[in-house]
């Protein structure tokens, strides 16, 4: 109130007088903070705020529909002794570490593939993205059919070429079924990564190439030193994106198994849910989700070099 | 020959096939250099066959939608891989003896309300970071990047307590309310790099005649960047039509349901012959995106990349 005392005293020396609402109406900062409003206003309400409320509720034994108390750790060293919780991060680590190789190695090939030059080079592209503009719910759906103990048309034509004798029972079995929902989570992933790093492959210049290729490099040479370099920033942040929404997946693994047979299927995120939601203890739930926070505090700090580096590759301000 | 209809075939959609001008004068680069069975070995095959992969869920989809239920459990007297007595049972049951369209209806409101509020609210936000430059602006850019990296699956416990509190629980207004969390990080973030690219000196022009930051934002930028606006808005929407988990969690009663959430809950009954109408279901649920995403394929791909880029 003071500057703008102040600031209307100095206007006072021109011909005409500009009030404090004159003022105010041009000022940036108050200005940048009204627009600002709305989308802050959403992201403390049903973002900040029920992170924080999370962790404290991690400490606490809190249940669907009754506020809990304090009990300081006991929820994380009733964790630390329950095998089934040990199994859910085993789970997530493998869905993800492997999940996330499968889908960078196919994604990049692919994404090489089409940046060739081929005819209906648009409509394949488009086609391409399918996968990841169906919801991903619906798609579990197709591959909870398609993944059927009886009617499986995989076992069905597996077993027409007599590469096996009886079903595969793709969902039943604890280690069949992880190959499974990892495979699924490959392809609906695939896309994503294949389209972002074409974007980044169609900035590099054709005329590197052709200067290695006079130089006498090899494809393999061509593809190390130029496409991978340039392509770094890029698959760094693709792959921090990856990395997270794969280590943090609910839907595919609870529309296909549920976490089963026997919980041998359960990530931290569906596990979460079912103590929390459909078992009532907030607080444990609360204590599996928050445990989740350190991994992916860690892919953020990746993700943060890699832009890092992205801007000092361009030669740009960090601006 | 096809190298050269390929070109001509592609021009238009700059963006699906090269962004930069600099790669079309190029477009057939190097690839005269090989011959055609090394492409068809090194290229037409693994591209074939990575092809088939993606797209045979949705062709099995499809076809189990439309096969009359005497041929679906029966895989030896019948091809299992075609039909050529298609049905329409499985969809009209669909659409006329569950609450499907109900649950149409439901995602198509919540999922436009939420991306309309996001979107107004992104704008606000991303045109005060990039152009109104307050001080501190940077730190909040900053944060916003970084709620685009927090996941819902930590935020639904708490979440479904927060709702519950403000009497939320088990209405549209739930959804409504919590999606623009996963959407306004991201579609702020996408809509800073298109504001970034509308000139300074347009807006100057603007505050010398006048025009206040308002008119500025309404009469100026935001007819500039309705390309960005699009984008954004596809996406979100897509992004709400897909969300799985808060739906799952927030939403009780049968009315209320979003589509995947239905589908998952409703469908799966002890009923043998179930899977014709789960894949009429997950296909009626798909083609809306589907369409959508056929008209404005461009936008679409300049989103996602747009937010991995900036």
């Amino acid at each position: 109130m003071a500057e703008l005392a102040i600031g209307r005293g100095r206007e006072k020396k021109t011909a005409y007088t500009v009030t404090a609402w004159d003022r105010l109406k041009t000022n940036r900062e108050w200005l940048g903070w009204w627009f600002m409003l709305p989308a802050v206003a959403f992201l403390i309400l049903f973002l900040a705020y029920p992170l924080i409320l999370g962790v404290w509720l991690s400490f606490t034994d809190a249940r669907l529909g009754r506020p809990g108390e304090f009990i300081g750790t006991e929820n994380y060293e009733w964790l630390w002794d329950d095998s089934i919780f040990w199994t859910s991060v085993f789970n997530t680590l493998l869905y993800t570490g492997v999940a996330s190789a499968v889908k960078f190695a196919v994604g990049l090939y692919l994404a090489l593939l089409l940046n060739e030059n081929l005819p209906f080079k648009a409509i394949i592209r488009a086609v391409v993205l399918i996968p990841f503009i169906v919801p991903t719910v619906l798609s579990a759906i197709a591959f909870w059919w398609l993944f059927d103990s009886q009617f499986s048309i995989i076992s069905w034509s597996l077993k027409k070429l007599h590469l096996i004798s009886t079903n595969i029972d793709f969902l039943g079995d604890p280690w069949t079924a992880r190959w499974s929902v990892i495979f699924a989570n490959i392809w609906r992933g695939v896309p994503f990564i294949a389209i972002t790093l074409l974007a980044g492959l169609q900035t590099v210049s054709p005329s590197l190439y052709e200067a290695a290729t006079i130089d006498g490099a090899s494809a393999w040479q061509r593809f190390r030193f130029i496409t991978y370099p340039l392509l770094t920033p890029i698959i760094a942040v693709v792959m921090t994106f990856s990395v997270l929404f794969t280590f943090t997946d609910f839907q595919l693994i609870w529309v296909l198994t549920k976490g089963g047979p026997v919980n041998a299927t359960h990530l931290m995120a569906t596990l979460s849910y079912q103590r929390a939601i459909l078992g009532g203890h907030l607080g444990e739930g609360s204590a599996i989700a928050t445990a989740m926070i350190p991994f992916l505090l860690a892919a953020i700090l990746i993700s943060w070099f890699g832009l890092q580096r992205r801007k000092w590759q361009q030669g740009e301000a960090n601006d | 020959m096809t190298d050269l209809l390929a070109a001509k075939h592609v021009d238009p959609k700059s963006i699906l096939t090269g962004s930069s001008p600099a790669v079309a004068d190029h477009s057939e680069g190097m690839s005269y250099l090989e011959r055609l069975p090394k492409r068809l070995i090194t290229l037409y095959l693994p591209l074939v066959l990575i092809l088939i992969v993606l797209l045979f869920p949705f062709y099995w989809m499809a076809l189990t939608a439309i096969k009359p239920d005497e041929q679906l459990l029966d895989l030896e007297t019948f091809n299992p891989f075609w039909t050529w007595t298609p049905t329409l049972k499985h969809i009209q049951k669909l659409l006329f003896e569950t609450k499907y369209p109900l649950w149409l209806w439901n995602t198509m409101f919540i999922a436009t309300s939420a991306t309309v509020l996001s979107i107004a609210a992104s704008v606000l936000a991303a045109y005060a970071i990039v152009r109104l430059r307050f001080k501190s602006a940077q730190w909040v850019g900053g944060a916003i990047f970084l709620a685009y990296l927090i996941p819902p699956s930590i935020l639904f416990i708490p979440l479904s307590t927060v709702v519950f509190q403000y009497g939320l629980f088990d209405t549209s207004f739930a959804l409504i309310l919590t999606y623009p969390t996963i959407l306004i990080p991201f579609s702020t973030w996408l809509l800073m790099g298109y504001f970034k690219t509308i000139p300074f000196e347009l807006e100057e022009c603007a505050l010398i005649d006048g025009a206040s930051r308002w008119q500025i934002l309404t009469k100026i930028v935001l007819p500039l960047a309705v390309p960005g606006l699009i984008s954004a808005f596809i996406f979100c929407f897509t992004l709400c039509w897909n969300e799985f988990i808060y739906a799952l969690t927030f939403i009780s009663s049968t009315g209320h349901k979003t589509v995947p959430v239905a589908i998952v809950n409703e469908f799966v009954d002890g009923d043998i012959y179930r899977w014709g109408s789960l894949m009429a279901g997950a296909l009626v649920g798909s083609l809306p995106l589907v369409v959508l995403y056929a008209f404005f394929v461009e936008h679409y791909v300049s989103a996602m990349t747009g937010a991995v880029k900036e």
